[in-house]
C-alpha cells in the first residue's frame, strides 16, 4: 500500500484515477489555465477538455515499442533461416495473417497489418496489468514528489490503458470509422442505406415496406452502434475487472502476515489466470475487428 | 471514468500505428515469408527432380551393366573358340612336322640301306669272284665270266 494514512476506499480510488491534464473550469483558483488535476473531483470538473497523460503515455510507449521491435526485425528479415526474434515475429505475423484470411473475404491489404497492430498493441497494453499494481504508481508518486514537488497522494497514475474507457473507445472508434468508410466504399450510399433500412423486415407491398423502413432503421442502427460499443466495453470491462481484483488483492498486504502471504498466493494465481485473459481479449479485439471489416465488405446480404 | 480528449488522442494514435505497421512493418515480413515459401517449394521440387534423375540414372546404369555383361560373355566365348582353334592349329602343325620328320628319317634310312646294299653288292661281287677264282682257279677266266657275275650281283 502506498501510504498508512489512506483508507482502503481511498487506496482503491487513488488507483482508479487517471493522471489528468486539462483546463481548469470556472470557479477554480486557476480557472482557464491548463494543469494536472490534484483530485478526482478536479479531474471530473475539467470535462472534455482534458487528457489522460498516463493512458496516452503507456499506449504510445507500448505502440512504439511494438513497432520498433517489429520494424527492426522487418529490416533484417531474410527468407533464409530465421533467427530467434524473427521466428517469433513471423509466428505472430502468420497468426494475424491466417486469422484475416480465415475471416475476411474481401481483398484489402490494409486489414492484415491492422489486425497485427491491434493484436500486439492490445496485448502489450493488457500486459501492463500483470505488473504489480503499486510498482509504477509508487514510482510515479516518488518522481512527482521529489522532482516536481507534488504531494504524492495527488500523483495519480493508472498503468493499464485498457482500463481507461477512453483508450478502448478510441480504438473502437477508429475501427468503427473504418467500417463506415469501407461500407460506403463497397456498397455505395444507396447500398449502405438499403442495408440499414430494408432488413430484417421486408415486404413486396410498397406501402407496407414504407412502414417497415423506420422500424428496420431503428433496429439496424442500434445494431450498427452496438458493434463499436461492445468492442470497446468488452475489453474495458475485462481489464477493469482484472485490475480491480489485483487492487483488492494488493489491499491484503496491509492486513498483516497471514493475509499478506495469502494475498501473495492470490496475486500469483490471478496473474497466471490473467495471462489467459489478456491474450484472449487481444485476440477477441482483433478477430471482431476483422469480422466487422468483413461485414463492411459483404455487398449482398442474405439473411 | 471521464470521457475526454484522450478518446480522440487514442483514435489518432491507433490510426498512426496501424498506418505505420501497414506501410513499413508488414510488407518486408510478409515478403520474407512468401520468399521462403517459394524457396522451400522450389527446393522440394528440385529434390523430387533429383530423385527422379537418380532413378533414371540407376536404370541406365543397370542397362549398361547388362550390356557389358553380354559383351563380356561374347568376348569370352570368342576367346574360347579362338583358343581351341589355336590348339587345333598347333596340333595340325605338330602332326605335319612329325610327318615331315618321319619322312626325312625314312628317306635317310632308305638311302643308308641302299648305300649299304650297294656296298654289300660290291663286296659280294668281289667275294663271289674271289670264291669262284679259288674254286675255278685255272679254268676260269675272270674276264670271260665277268658279265655273268655282274648279272648275278645285280640280282641281289
Amino acid at each position: 500500500m502506498s501510504g498508512e494514512s489512506q483508507t482502503a476506499a481511498q487506496y482503491i480510488q487513488h488507483h482508479l484515477q487517471n493522471m489528468t491534464f486539462g483546463k481548469f473550469p470556472e470557479g477554480h483558483e486557476q480557472a482557464g489555465q491548463w494543469g494536472l488535476a490534484h483530485t478526482a473531483a478536479e479531474a471530473k470538473s475539467m470535462g472534455f477538455m482534458a487528457i489522460h497523460v498516463d493512458t496516452m503515455f503507456w499506449s504510445i510507449f507500448l505502440g512504439v515499442l511494438f513497432l520498433f521491435l517489429f520494424k527492426k526485425v522487418a529490416n533484417s528479415a531474410t527468407s533464409g533461416v530465421p533467427g530467434g526474434m524473427q521466428n517469433f515475429v513471423e509466428m505472430i505475423v502468420e497468426f494475424a495473417d491466417s486469422s484475416v484470411k480465415g475471416a475476411f473475404n474481401g481483398r484489402n491489404p490494409f486489414i492484415a497489418p491492422m489486425a497485427l497492430t491491434i493484436f500486439v498493441w492490445v496485448f502489450l497494453i493488457n500486459f501492463m496489468d500483470l505488473i504489480p499494481v503499486d510498482w509504477l504508481p509508487s514510482a510515479a508518486g516518488w518522481i512527482g514528489h521529489n522532482l516536481f514537488g507534488m504531494d504524492p497522494h495527488h500523483v495519480y497514475f493508472k498503468v493499464v490503458p485498457s482500463t481507461d474507457p477512453n483508450a478502448t473507445f478510441g480504438m473502437a472508434l477508429s475501427v468503427f470509422m473504418l467500417t463506415l468508410y469501407y461500407s460506403f466504399k463497397q456498397k455505395g450510399f444507396i447500398g449502405f442505406a438499403g442495408e440499414l433500412t430494408l432488413h430484417p423486415f421486408s415486404s413486396d407491398n410498397k406501402l407496407l415496406q414504407l412502414v417497415f423502413i423506420p422500424i428496420n432503421f431503428v433496429l439496424e442502427f442500434v445494431a450498427l452502434l452496438a458493434k463499436p460499443l461492445s468492442l470497446s466495453l468488452r475489453l474495458y470491462g475485462n481489464m477493469f475487472a482484472g485490475e480491480m481484483i489485483f487492487i483488492l488483492i494488493a489491499l491484503m498486504y496491509g492486513g498483516g502476515w497471514i493475509t499478506g502471504i495469502f494475498g501473495g498466493f492470490m496475486q500469483l494465481g490471478w496473474a497466471i489466470f490473467h495471462i489467459l485473459i489478456i491474450t484472449l481479449q487481444a485476440y477477441i479485439f482483433m478477430t471482431l475487428t476483422i469480422v466487422y471489416m468483413d461485414l463492411a465488405y459483404q455487398t449482398s446480404e442474405d439473411h | 471514468m471521464n470521457i475526454n480528449l484522450t478518446l480522440i488522442g487514442q483514435s489518432i494514435t491507433f490510426a498512426v500505428f496501424v498506418w505505420f505497421c501497414y506501410a513499413y512493418v508488414w510488407p518486408p515480413l510478409v515478403n520474407a515469408l512468401a520468399e521462403r515459401k517459394k524457396q522451400i517449394s522450389e527446393g522440394l521440387a528440385a529434390a523430387e527432380r533429383g530423385q527422379h534423375e537418380q532413378e533414371l540414372a540407376e536404370k541406365k546404369a543397370a542397362e549398361h551393366i547388362k550390356e557389358a555383361k553380354g559383351q563380356a560373355s561374347d568376348i569370352i566365348t570368342q576367346a574360347q573358340k579362338r583358343a581351341s582353334e589355336i590348339v587345333d592349329e598347333a596340333k595340325d602343325d605338330a602332326r605335319t612336322e612329325a610327318e615331315r620328320i618321319r619322312v626325312g628319317a625314312q628317306a635317310e634310312i632308305d638311302q643308308a640301306t641302299n648305300h649299304a646294299r650297294e656296298e654289300l653288292r660290291k663286296q659280294v661281287a668281289v667275294l663271289a669272284i674271289a670264291g669262284a677264282e679259288k674254286i675255278l682257279k685255272q679254268e676260269v677266266n675272270a674276264e670271260a665270266h665277268a658279265s655273268t657275275l655282274n648279272a648275278l650281283a645285280e640280282q641281289l
